[in-house]
Parts: structure tokens; C-alpha cells; sequence
């Protein structure tokens, strides 16, 4: 996540006239569809997994495993399995998954909402808390506060998620019993509530099931909990990091001088600078957020984009692997240009 | 500043709050719902013609009633499920099984011997993994309709190879003996498919559940059948939730959120000791583990080298240890408990005399690879193996790997030492049998990949025809004696070191009772279980 | 050293007006380092990385064993003074596995350093200083791989090229190859049209050698400041892959499979799982900190 975000930070968008900016969006988009296509199709095909196999076990005889194996297309080459998937695609047929004999496509709508959720929330989490925190840093520099700040900001950066999660799930559901265990929603609930949006709280609060509701709520806290601390954590640096430069500009004692209080200082003048580089860094997190945390996904049991495509990935389950990569990645690309849309409309450069 | 300050607080406040709201207490799970914790990655159908996965054998048990089937009230004993009789006449060859009258699927339509039929011609016609176990009657797509007949209401099978009357009724009582609702999946049929599409992820039985849901990686929901033919299964409806972390597993089991747990490690079973809510069943299995190596290796291919590593596996130390409770040492292929097993445990470790034999025969400084399966306890086996091979001189590397990418490697003859694990697909001794110790062809090209012996390129002549001879044998006690001599030719000669055998450990919460789990992975039962 | 020696070197470093271009370098690591060492977080994280390194180097002698060997009779036993941090599943001392893991942690990130800075830098100045369509094409590459998942891309390539710390390691390398592509390219961009870069093509050195001799070294500290930073990430990337089994393969001893092999054992013996853990962080911390404090010197932007 950091990786990403402070590359793209380090290059701001160059003005360019609205045509060729939806030109160069188009452009993006189609270029990383069929880069991560072509790579993912690639990977698949030198994986030592045999996809054959995954579909007809360990103890198939030779003939059966001949016999799917020609099912699957897997004789022609390469390039034309990949050509054939492309244009199946462009039909919008995402294929069948072998792991879950669904569409790949009704997959993705049951399983990427879960990701959604929990990105999303946490995101917002991180937002919220983060934001203020680096900034209170930023203005209190090398005081306590700022001090507790960093550091809490390093304990998110430092600690690995999965091994937090697991203690976290040992404390507040096995010993204090504050929160429910891993899963969405408790099992004896599934069905109850039809999917309409995919989130289980807005589901149930549409079908007037409140019980669920709550359910469904209480078994967010703990994952967002988690995920959230290393969204807290980057954006509460990156913001600390952001107003120190903005604090020692010239025009900072310039306001101070003009006799604004040290509140509208801050908040009006130096925040609003920052902001523009903020909605980079959050828009990134949140993307990063997106493409699903695998191990996260597995210590909360939480049936999420993360779990499904590697699932799908070590039973060489490519169909599926390909249709959700295809979405990380396009949410991505999406993410990633909606926040230079509002770049450009908050940045005061940009607007003058 | 002092207001940065208030806002920070109130952020916090409020984080505070969100983390330590407390959810409702779950009182308990719902008393008609029977909740279980277990890994279900591996499903990938339901439909009884294909399903050949650890999972959907048990839940395919619960959920259709096959020809030939074990009771859970007495799980040594082969009786009728769907057939209310049979009668064996043509020297064995032929088989009429008479259906239980009255019968009706979950669909309501009645039980005929046509359905029977349509199922068995069904399994041979789709020819997925498992029409092996029927295959070998001499059945094939084009002479199924002849062999397998509905005559007189009554369906007649007629087997065409030289085999043991009792090994074609065990065979009818794996999972493609599951009896299908040929109506309804004739409703569901396309393009001529006989239903297969469908069939994944829908059941079409008249088994004690229906299939409500499958959610991959997520969760199995069964419906009881109120018109079950021993009466309504005792609970409404059974959730397998997908657990694939045991840790998580005993914290939902003590917390009472699910029933049974379903993947406990030895230790976790001994730290649930003292919890009185908890209660733990041992259910001895019919898996086996072993370690198999490649007879094409250079080295690995002397028999010397086979006799030597016999000596080198702790088998005390790791079922006194990290196997406790779940392993026991068994080393003949077929199972402990099991008729016609042989108990005969000849190995222990001893360095000195694998040292000495590998020095007989010549063998020094052998550095090799042992690929096993990334899940517990194989790794932790294979450890205890390389640090007592390496006792004897073997350098020995560990290679884990997911079950998918292991067996392509396995199957093409790549490996050095594979440790590995078995289970029968029918209790019968022969099922173990033509994996263990048949090879007839043991060339490349041959391609009897489904057998464990041809992987291992391994053929004995004496041994081949000792299998057939006992798959063959008509006299039950005959038959009995050529397996357990079988057995032993294997632990004398082969490349083969049958190390453990299986019992699975289901902690339960202890109001739970009536949950059976038998013999072999697909004899679990969960009709009687109430709470 | 005696008293004036010391006395001397200070002068040395010190002086207003250095005597050769030896003694400026010398002085301006000696400004930083004062910079630097001025910040306690700072130096407290160059020590974590220190005791990282010197518990590699001395392993073999401040451990009892190999941490390789089952014992089977002294299985799961809690921290004692026998075994300070207990012992695990099969029997092995944790401390002595912590300690030789140290090798395994530094060898998978400097390998990883290794691969990703020449490549980052390679495509980074070219793409920033030739510029038109070899910048427009190594971009898009770029961000293909920026926009790819991570961990799946990573947990693709391990499950191609087969499990093991090697593999691992290329792994990590190509997932984070594409920022210091990015953050060369900017550096790149910005020396393009500067003085002596004009006047060195002048004087007729070829595009390969400006890259070599002029771009890239002034490249390379803010792609170190961020490869510190990363180092963190990178460990714990390795330290996921290995909770999916996909590291090292048994018995090596690197934290993130000790965490995945002992997780079972949270719950009545929390010191197999827990010490593993708490060693990658203090280790994740210990590269952050310093990342941090070397930013701070090395580039003015953030100095306080």
C-alpha cells in the first residue's frame, strides 16, 4: 500500500484538455484490462497446478483425465485460449468457476461485496481517526502527542496483521466474549434475508430484519478493527508528513501575522493545502484495501475477493482467478481516477 | 489547538465505543439446527456420479440412500438401502436386486427400479472420476444399457469380469450406488447432460436431508426429509460451516456457536479437557498414511533402501507425541477394525539395523527430496523423518505443497519419497487392493496413473497375481487368508511403508448426542443427532 | 585512538573548509550522521537493525543448536531458563529458532533490496530521461503492475515457481519492483533538463553513460530512504507468504511459517505463535524507524 501510494504521490497529473483526458482514461483502463489478463492468463498456464486435476481428483484413470483435459481446450496453444477467453469476455461471460460450479460472475456478486464492506469501513475508520491524529502531530511536532502518534502509526506499519487478528479474536471473543467469532453473520441466519446489494446489514435492514442487522454489524467490528489500523496508521504518517511541509511555509506566518486564530490557521489554510495529497493517499489505501486481504480473509473466515482468488489460484481454478483480478484491477485503475477527478476539483491551483 | 484536542477525543470516544459495543450475547445456536465446523475448500459437486472429495462423500451419505448401504446402528454389516433384497445367481455374475416398495424421493415422486437403473447407467455414461469402482465389472458406456437392466420391476446387473460377488456388492455401496429421482433430473436435463449441471450444486434423493444450499467456502445447508423411510431425521436442518483454521474451530466450539468441530489438533483436543461443556468422541478411521518411494530412482529403486527406511520412521515417538490421540501405528495397507485386516506391527525405529542394511547393500550418502501435503500433521511427520533418516546418513529435504500441485508430480513419477495419505473408496479389501499392489503394465506409457504401485513404478508378478486371486476368490474364508498374506508381501517387498492409521477426534458440545461417524470417511451420520 | 588523534579528526570533519573532495564526502556524512544521531527513534531503530544483523553473524554461537531436530520428549515446555522463550511442537528451542530465523529475515530482505533497486532504477532513469514512447510504454509496465493485486501476484508467482525462500524472494521482488520505477522516473524527469547533465551530452557522452554515471547515483539515496522504509513490508509480505506455506519449507526457521505452524497453539501454549510475532514486529519497527530517520537526513523536504 505505501509502495503505491508515495509513487503516485511523487507525480501530480499534468493539465490536459477534458478529450484526451477520457481518451487517456479509456486508454488506462484498456491497457491494464489487458495487461493483468495476459499476465494472470500467463501465470495460470505456468503453475504446476493442474486445472485437469482439479476438476477430476487425484484417483481419476488416465482416460478421464484425457478427456477433460481436451474439454478444457487445454491442447491448443496459449495465445488462443487466451484470445477465445477475450472474446467470451467481450460477451460478458466471465465462464464457470470449477471450485464453485457457479458463474464466475454471480461469484463476484457474492463475494465482493464482503470485501467492499470491509474496506470500505475501515477506509473510513482510518479517515477519521487518522486524519485528525496527523494532524494534531504535525501541529504539536516532537511533543508527546506527536510522539504517541508516530508510534502508534509504527505499530500499525509493523505488526503482522494476521498474527494481530488472531490474538484480537482470542481476546475479544474467546476471553471477554465483547465481540462475535469469525464469519460474517452467524450460520443459522444464512437465507433468511434474500441478497439484493450483497452487504448483509443493508439486506437485512431493507427486509426489516433488525436482529440480523446487528448480527451482521457486531461481526464487522473486529476485521474493520484490524484492517483498519494499517489504513489508520498510513494515513495518520502520511498526513503528519503532509502538514509538516505545509507548516513551515511562508504563508503560514503571513496568516499568523494577519491576526488568524491558530484554528483557522491550521484548518482553513494549512489542511486545505494538504487535502488535495490527501485524497491521493486515501484513494490509494482504499484501493489497496480492495483487492482484498487474503490473510486477513482467513483468520475471519470472511468469504472476500481475497480468499476467493487464491482459493481459485491453487486449484487452478483460471476462470475465476481471471474475474477477480479483472476487478481489483479495474477498481483500482477506477479509484485511482476518481480521486485525480477530485484532485482536480479541490486543488486551488487547479481552479484559479 | 484545545478544540484539536476535543475532536481528537470525541474520534476516539467513539472508536471506543464502535469496539466495545457488545454484541448480543448469543444465547445458544437454535435447537433444531445442528451447526458443524469444518474445512468444505474441497467440494466441487454434489453430484454422486462425480463427487470423489473427502466432504461431499459424507454429506452425499446423508443425503441419498444407495442401493447397498451401512446403517449407522450397525456399521459392520452390509445391508439394503434402496434394495430390499438381492439374489446372486449365473455363478455370481448376475445380481437382481428387488426395491423397497413405498419409497418416495424428496420430490415426492416414488422409488422404482427404473431410477435405479437410470443412476447406475448414469455414473458409467457421464464416466467421471469414480466410474472406476463400476467400471470394473467389465461395464462401459456402450454395453451399460444391455448389463444394467429394470426386469420384472426389478433391477439386474449383470457382471461381465471374474469378481468376488461380495466386492461387486461392496462396490455398489460407494457413492455412485446413490439412488437418483430420475423424474426430476430428467426435468433438469440439458442437452441430454442427464443432468449434470444441475445436479452440482441440487439433490434429486430420498436420503434423510435435502440439499438446501452449498456456498463455496462458506457453507452446506441440509433440510431434514420428514418422510425419511426410518422417520424424520431428529434434527431440521444441519449447517457445515466452512472452518478452515482449527483454532478458530475450538474458539467457536467453546464459545457454543457450532456444535461439532470437525478438525482439531491433538493438542487442542487435550487443552479441551477440562471444559465440561465439551465432550470429545473417538472415531477410529479407515485412513491410511504412508510413505511411498519411487522405484525408478537410481538409489531410491533398491529394495535394500525400502527395508532400511521401514526402520527409520519414530512410529512410537509421534503417536506418543504430536499424533496423540489421532494416529495410531498401523503398517499394513488395509485398515485396522476393518475385515480382513492384518494388525501385524513387524517395524520399529532402529538407526542401527536401517545403518547396517543400507551399508549391505552399498548405499552411502543419499541425498533426496520427500514431498508430503502442507497440512498438518504431514510436515510435522516428515521433520520427525528427515531428523531420523538423517541419523542413518540420508539427507533428506522437504518439499509441502497443496494437494493440487502435489499429485500431477506424483502421477507423472516425479517425486523421490512421497508421504501421503489413503482412504478406500468401499470397504472392501480390494479397494486398497488395485492401488497398493496391482500393476499389471507397469510402462510409462501405460499410464495406470490411478494406482499407487504404478506411480511408485513399482510391479511384482507374485504380488499381481495374488491380487486378482483374492479379488476373484468366491469363499469368503479363502478370500479372507489371500489378504492377509497379500498384506504381508506388501510389508516384506514393496516400496511402500504404511506407517498410521487414522482416528478422528469430533469434539462436540455435550448436549450433542447420536452423531455417528463410522469407519470410513463417507459413514457419518448425522439423522440421529439431537441436542 | 589517543586524545589528539581524536582531536584531529574532529578538525577534519569539522574545518570550514575542506582540503579535498574525500574530506567534503567525510564531512557530509558526518553533518547527517549528527542530524541523525540527534534523534533518539532514529537511533533506536538503527540498533534494532544492528542486533539483527549481529544475532545473524553470531548465531552459531549464542545458540545451543540448530533449531533444526525434533525432540520429541521436551515438546510445547513454557519459557524457563532451560528454554527462555519455551519450546515449540516438535520439541525445538524457540529462542534458538528466533536466532538463526534472524539469517533467514535478513537474507530475504537484502536479496529482495538486491533485485528491486537495479530494476527500479534501470526502468525508472531510462523511462524519465529518454522520455517519448520507451517512457509511455515502460510506464504503462509500471502500472500493470501497480494495479495488479499484490499478494495475488506474489502468491502467483510462489505457487509457479514453487514454494521456498528463493522463490519467495523473486516473488516479493517483482510485486515491488513498480514504485522505484516511479520514484526514479520523477528523479530522472526533474535532472533531465539541469546543467551539467547538458553539458556532460557536450561533451558527447553517450545516453548509457550519462544514465550510469550521472542519473543513478543521484538516484540512489531517495530509493534507499524508501527501500528502508519497504523493508518492513517486505518482511512481513515474506512473513504472509509463509503463514500460507508458501516460504520456507520445514524446518527452516522464518518467523512467518513459525507463526502459521504454531497459531493452533495460541490458546493453551501462547508463546509458540506469540514469539515469532513478536520478533517480526520488533524487527518491521526497527527498519521503520530507521527508514524514517535516514529520511529526515537525506532529504531536506523533512527535516524538522
Amino acid at each position: 500500500m505505501p509502495e503505491r501510494a508515495e509513487a503516485e504521490s511523487g507525480s501530480g497529473p499534468t493539465p490536459l484538455s477534458a478529450l484526451s483526458t477520457v481518451a487517456g482514461s479509456l486508454l488506462t483502463i484498456a491497457s491494464t484490462f489487458i495487461g493483468l489478463t495476459a499476465v494472470t492468463f500467463v501465470i495460470g498456464r505456468v503453475m504446476p497446478v493442474d486445472p485437469v486435476l482439479a476438476i477430476v481428483g487425484d484417483r481419476a484413470s488416465q482416460d478421464v483425465y484425457d478427456r477433460v483435459f481436451l474439454e478444457l481446450g487445454l491442447d491448443r496453444p496459449l495465445y488462443e485460449q487466451y484470445w477465445r477467453y477475450l472474446m467470451q469476455l467481450f460477451r460478458g461471460d466471465f465462464g464457470t468457476s470449477i471450485m464453485t460450479a457457479q458463474p464466475v460472475l454471480q461469484d463476484l456478486i457474492r463475494f465482493f461485496p464482503a470485501t467492499l464492506e470491509l474496506a470500505t469501513l475501515a477506509t473510513l475508520v482510518g479517515v477519521l481517526a487518522g486524519v485528525p491524529l496527523g494532524v494534531v502531530a504535525a501541529v504539536r511536532q516532537g511533543r508527546l502527542t506527536d510522539h504517541l502518534v508516530r508510534i502508534f502509526g509504527l505499530f500499525g506499519y509493523s505488526v503482522p496483521i494476521f498474527w494481530l487478528g488472531m490474538v484480537a479474536l482470542l481476546i475479544f471473543y474467546g476471553a471477554l466474549g465483547w465481540l462475535p467469532g469469525p464469519g460474517r453473520i452467524e450460520v443459522y441466519y444464512d437465507g433468511i434475508v434474500a441478497p439484493v446489494t450483497g452487504f448483509i446489514v443493508i439486506d437485512a435492514a431493507y427486509a426489516g430484519e433488525w436482529e440480523i442487522v446487528r448480527n451482521a454489524l457486531s461481526h464487522l467490528v473486529l476485521p474493520v478493527a484490524i484492517l483498519s489500523t494499517y489504513a489508520l496508521a498510513y494515513i495518520a504518517r502520511m498526513t503528519r508528513s503532509f502538514m509538516l511541509d505545509q507548516l513551515r511555509q511562508e504563508y503560514m506566518l503571513t496568516a499568523r501575522v494577519k491576526g488568524l486564530s491558530e484554528r483557522a490557521v491550521i484548518w482553513r489554510h494549512a489542511f486545505r493545502n494538504v487535502l488535495v495529497q490527501l485524497i491521493t493517499i486515501i484513494g490509494l489505501t482504499y484501493a489497496s484495501l480492495l483487492e482484498g486481504s487474503v490473510l486477513t480473509e482467513t483468520i475471519f473466515a470472511w468469504p472476500g475477493i481475497g480468499q476467493y482468488i487464491t482459493h481459485s489460484l491453487f486449484n487452478s481454478d483460471m476462470n475465476a482467478v481471471l474475474g477477480g483480478t479483472i476487478v481489483v484491477g479495474i477498481s483500482f485503475v477506477g479509484i485511482n481516477m476518481l480521486s485525480d477527478l477530485l484532485y482536480k476539483m479541490v486543488d486551488p491551483r487547479a481552479r484559479a | 489547538m484545545l478544540r484539536i484536542n476535543k475532536t481528537q477525543m470525541g474520534l476516539a470516544a467513539a472508536l471506543a465505543a464502535t469496539l466495545a459495543w457488545n454484541a448480543p450475547a448469543v444465547a445458544a445456536t437454535p435447537k433444531d439446527t445442528l451447526i458443524m465446523a469444518r474445512d468444505i475448500g474441497d467440494i466441487i459437486t454434489f453430484d454422486p456420479a462425480e463427487a470423489f472429495e473427502f466432504t461431499t462423500g459424507e454429506l452425499l451419505t446423508n443425503i441419498y440412500d444407495r442401493l447397498l448401504m451401512h446403517e449407522p446402528d450397525n456399521l459392520q454389516e452390509l445391508v439394503g438401502g434402496v434394495a430390499e433384497s438381492w439374489e446372486i445367481s449365473d455363478g455370481g455374475k448376475t445380481i437382481t436386486f428387488k426395491i423397497r416398495p413405498g419409497l418416495t424421493f424428496h420430490s415426492g415422486n416414488p422409488v422404482t427400479a427404473d431410477d435405479v437403473t437410470f443412476s447406475l447407467r448414469r455414473v458409467v455414461k457421464l464416466n467421471k472420476t469414480p466410474v472406476f469402482i463400476l467400471s470394473q465389472f467389465g461395464w462401459n458406456a456402450d454395453n451399460v444399457d444391455d448389463l444394467v437392466q429394470t426386469v420384472d420391476g426389478r433391477t439386474r446387473i449383470t457382471v461381465t469380469e471374474d469378481l468376488s460377488p461380495g466386492l461387486v456388492l461392496n462396490a455398489l455401496s460407494a457413492t455412485v450406488g446413490s439412488v437418483l429421482d430420475e423424474k426430476l433430473v430428467r426435468e433438469h436435463e440439458q442437452d441430454g447432460d442427464l443432468g449434470y449441471e444441475w445436479l452440482k450444486s441440487n439433490s434429486a434423493a430420498s436420503g434423510p436431508y435435502r440439499l438446501i444450499t452449498w456456498k463455496a467456502n462458506e457453507l452446506v445447508t441440509l433440510e431434514a426429509f420428514p418422510d425419511y423411510r426410518h422417520g424424520a431425521p431428529a434434527t431440521r436442518r444441519v449447517i457445515m460451516r466452512h472452518v478452515a483454521e482449527s483454532s478458530a474451530q475450538r474458539l467457536l466450539l467453546e464459545k457454543g456457536d457450532i456444535d461439532i468441530a470437525r478438525g482439531l489438533t491433538p493438542d487442542q483436543v487435550q487443552g479441551l479437557a477440562n471444559n465440561p461443556d465439551v465432550a470429545v468422541d473417538d472415531n477410529p478411521k479407515s485412513d491410511i498414511v504412508y510413505m511411498a518411494v519411487n522405484a525408478e530412482h537410481p538409489v531410491l529403486g533398491k529394495p535394500e533402501v525400502w527395508q532400511a527406511l521401514r526402520h527409520l520412521a519414530d512410529y512410537s515417538g509421534m503417536t506418543s507425541s504430536f499424533l496423540n490421540g489421532q494416529f495410531k501405528v498401523h503398517q499394513s495397507f488395509w485398515p485396522s477394525g476393518l475385515w480382513a485386516a492384518l494388525d501385524d506391527n513387524p517395524f520399529a525405529l532402529d538407526v542401527d539395523k536401517a545403518r547396517r542394511i543400507l551399508a549391505d547393500a552399498g548405499v552411502g550418502g543419499l541425498e533426496i527430496t520427500l514431498d508430503t501435503l502442507n497440512l498438518e500433521p504431514y510436515p510435522r511427520i516428515a521433520q520427525s523423518l528427515q531428523a531420523t533418516m538423517r541419523q542413518a546418513g540420508i539427507e533428506m529435504d522437504i518439499l509441502t505443497a497443496d494437494g493440487k500441485t502435489l499429485w500431477p508430480k506424483y502421477r507423472a513419477r516425479r517425486h523421490d519419497i512421497i508421504l501421503a495419505r489413503w482412504a478406500p473408496d468401499y470397504l472392501d479389501p480390494h479397494s486398497n487392493a488395485d492401488s497398493f499392489a496391482h500393476n499389471p503394465d507397469n510402462r510409462a506409457e501405460a499410464k495406470l496413473t490411478g494406482k499407487l504401485a504404478w506411480r511408485n513404478a513399482w510391479a511384482d508378478d507374485d504380488v499381481n497375481r495374488q491380487t486378482e486371486m483374492a479379488r476373484n476368490a468366491l469363499d469368503l474364508d479363502e478370500r479372507k487368508d489371500m489378504y492377509l498374506q497379500l498384506q504381508g508381501m506388501i510389508q516384506d517387498r514393496s516400496p511402500f511403508v504404511v506407517m498410521f492409521q487414522r482416528n478422528e477426534q469430533t469434539a462436540r458440545r455435550s448436549n450433542v448426542r447420536g452423531f455417528v461417524s463410522g469407519p470410513n470417511f463417507d459413514l457419518v451420520f448425522y439423522r440421529n443427532t439431537t441436542k | 585512538m589517543t586524545f589528539p588523534a581524536l582531536r584531529g579528526a574532529r578538525e577534519y570533519l569539522l574545518s570550514g573548509a575542506p582540503r579535498s573532495a574525500l574530506q567534503a564526502r567525510c564531512q557530509r556524512v558526518w553533518f547527517s550522521w549528527r542530524t541523525f544521531s540527534a534523534n533518539p527513534v532514529a537511533v533506536a531503530g538503527l540498533l534494532i537493525v544492528l542486533a539483527l544483523v549481529s544475532a545473524a553473524v553470531i548465531a552459531p554461537w549464542i545458540t545451543g543448536s540448530d533449531g533444526l531436530d525434533p525432540e520429541l520428549s521436551r515438546r510445547l515446555l513454557p519459557p524457563s531458563a532451560a528454554h527462555w522463550f519455551g519450546t515449540d511442537e516438535l520439541g525445538r528451542d524457540i529462542y534458538d529458532r528466533i536466532i538463526w530465523g534472524a539469517r533467514i529475515t535478513l537474507y530475504i530482505v537484502t536479496l529482495v533490496g538486491a533485485i528491486v533497486v537495479p530494476i527500479g532504477l534501470l526502468i525508472g532513469t531510462i523511462a524519465g530521461y529518454v522520455g517519448g514512447i520507451v517512457d509511455t510504454v515502460l510506464m504503462r509496465i509500471t502500472d500493470i503492475f501497480l494495479a495488479f493485486p499484490r499478494l495475488i501476484l506474489a502468491l502467483a508467482l510462489v505457487a509457479a515457481l514453487g514454494p521456498g525462500i528463493e522463490n519467495a524472494v523473486i516473488a516479493i521482488a517483482l510485486t515491488t519492483w513498480s514504485p522505484y520505477a516511479r520514484i526514479a522516473r520523477a528523479e530522472a524527469l526533474t535532472l533531465r533538463g539541469s546543467e551539467f547533465i547538458l553539458a556532460a551530452r557536450a561533451q558527447g557522452a553517450s545516453t548509457g553513460g550519462i544514465l550510469l554515471r550521472h542519473i543513478t547515483p543521484l538516484c540512489v539515496s531517495s530509493v534507499i530512504v524508501r527501500l528502508t522504509l519497504d523493508m518492513a513490508g517486505i518482511i512481513l509480505t515474506a512473513a504472509g507468504l509463509g503463514f500460507l506455506g508458501l516460504g520456507a519449507q520445514p524446518p527452516t526457521p522464518e518467523w512467518g511459517a513459525m507463526i502459521s505452524t504454531g497459531r493452533q497453539f495460541l490458546l493453551d501454549q501462547w508463546w509458540v505463535p506469540t514469539i515469532p510475532g513478536i520478533a517480526i514486529f520488533i524487527v518491521s519497527l526497527g527498519f521503520n524507524l530507521l527508514g524514517d530517520g535516514l529520511r529526515d537526513v537525506m532529504d531536506p523536504r523533512h527535516n524538522a
